[in-house]
This record gives structure tokens, C-alpha cells and sequence, in this order.
């Protein structure tokens, strides 16, 4: 039943390529939220890949992926000047998101083009399971 | 060998390999954006070189035969690929390579379906004797 893990792994696949859109989704959504601590404003999560190895032998290979967690990004908020804000601290500060739209953007395209190669083996697999069904007739 | 004494041929055979490297290239293509995850492969025609049991001919005893695939015999006939470039998290999948292994195996799947099909026809056609 070859063919029937090859769609398991594209869908194992498709799922972890949704994950990926759905975090960049959220960063891009909170790219402008701000808060009046580092710790309140929003940090950038990216899902972190793994690939799960089934049935390794000799002549059997099969390796889907998983998603082993979402990982928090670092890198430092920046801070604005913006007084007239109620979530301001005493200075007259709010502190701003770390997303970069950039990053997200080039993540977002990945994500996608990633997605559509496996709906793409996907269908070539069913074609071939299709012609295969069809035998003899 | 005759088609009644052995009707499918090489074929039935070269269609499980094709499978199987159907699942090989569908984990390389799912696994794109894994960090560390090493490319593999099956080399098709080794391995249905070694299932036929064919030996290749030599003309002179100092010759390299390519009877016995040691090499796939040890390490199973699946082996890893060799990227074109490197990639800094250690990921050896090149999408194009592998889109283009995976469409160029499923048009020989189908071709070897083809054959496969003809095959089951012709004995069909032998045992009605029409």
C-alpha cells in the first residue's frame, strides 16, 4: 500500500505547510499591536518542522512531517515615542511588535508554493493509483 | 520466456518499484522545508538490474561486473542524493530535482501500466482463442 502512505505523507505535509500560513497569519494580523511593557508586545512565533521517519528497512522509506512546536522569536521589540497613547508608560513610550513584514512575506510565498507542490503529488499519486485500479479493463 | 508461462512479465515487478519511489520522492517533496532532512532515492535501474538476476557480459576477466550491486545490496537500495548546492540548515531537497523525478516516475508508472495492461489483454486473448 505504497501509494495509499504517499498521500498520507503530502497530507502530513499540506498539514504542516497550514500551520505555517495560520503563524504568519497571526504576525502579519498583529504586526501593529502595541504594548507598554517588552513582555506585553507581541512576539513573532514561527512553527518549527521535524520529520518523522516510519518503516525505515532496506527497500521501505517513508518520512512525513510533523510540526514540533511554534518557537518564539527573540529578537528585541522596538520602542516608539507616542505619548498621546493610553497604553504609553511614564516616558511616553509604547513598545511596538518584533514581526518583520518582509520575513513574513517571503515565509508567506514558501508556505504557499510548498502547499501547492504537495496537492500537485498528491493528484499525480491518484492518477496513478486511478490507472492502476483500472487494470485489465 | 512465454507470455502464458509467466504472463506479467518484468513488469508487474517494475511497477512495485515504481511505487515505492513514488513514497521515496513524495517524502522529499513533504519534507522541503525540514531543517536536516537528507534527500534519498531509489536507483531504478541498479535495482531491477539485480531482481532480474542479469549479469552484464565481460569480454576480459579484469572487467568490473555489475552482477552483484554490493553496494545496494549493503546499504539497502535506498541511498541518499547528493545536492547540487548546499543549504545552510542542512536540508538537501532541491524542489525542482525532486518535481521533476516525481513527474518523470509516474509518466514510466503509467507507461509500465500500459504494458501491464496490454500483458493481462494478450493472455486474454490467448485463452479465449478468438
Amino acid at each position: 500500500m505504497s501509494m495509499l502512505t504517499a498521500l498520507k505523507i503530502s497530507s502530513s505535509a499540506m498539514n504542516a505547510q497550514m500551520v505555517r500560513m495560520n503563524t504568519t497569519a497571526s504576525n502579519l494580523a498583529n504586526i501593529d499591536v502595541v504594548g507598554s511593557t517588552y513582555d506585553e508586545a507581541y512576539k513573532a512565533k514561527k512553527p518549527i518542522f521535524k520529520t518523522v521517519i516510519e518503516n525505515y528497512t532496506q527497500d521501505n522509506f517513508e518520512a512525513s512531517v510533523k510540526v514540533n512546536g511554534i518557537f518564539v522569536s527573540e529578537r528585541e521589540n522596538t520602542r516608539r515615542y507616542d505619548p498621546q497613547n493610553p497604553m504609553a508608560t511614564k516616558e511616553g513610550y509604547v513598545f511596538m511588535s518584533n514581526v518583520n513584514s518582509i520575513e513574513e512575506m517571503v515565509d508567506m510565498t514558501n508556505a504557499s508554493r510548498s502547499y501547492q507542490t504537495n496537492v500537485e503529488v498528491m493528484n499525480a499519486t491518484k492518477k496513478m493509483m486511478m490507472s492502476t485500479l483500472q487494470l485489465g479493463k | 520466456m512465454s507470455l502464458l508461462q509467466n504472463p506479467l512479465g518484468v513488469h508487474a515487478t517494475a511497477l512495485m518499484l515504481r511505487e515505492q519511489r513514488t513514497t521515496v520522492l513524495a517524502s522529499n517533496i513533504a519534507n522541503a522545508d525540514t531543517p536536516n532532512y537528507k534527500a534519498r532515492d531509489i536507483d531504478f535501474s541498479s535495482v531491477m538490474a539485480a531482481t532480474k538476476g542479469n549479469t552484464m557480459r565481460t569480454s576480459h576477466s579484469r572487467h568490473i561486473g555489475v552482477s552483484n550491486y554490493q553496494a545496494l545490496q549493503g546499504d539497502g537500495m535506498i541511498k541518499y542524493r547528493m545536492p547540487n548546492s548546499a543549504s545552510i540548515d542542512g536540508n538537501t531537497v532541491e524542489v525542482n530535482t525532486e518535481n521533476n523525478l516525481f513527474t518523470e516516475n509516474s509518466l514510466r508508472y503509467q507507461a509500465t501500466s500500459t504494458f501491464l495492461n496490454s500483458r493481462i489483454k494478450g493472455v486474454m486473448s490467448a485463452l479465449r482463442g478468438e
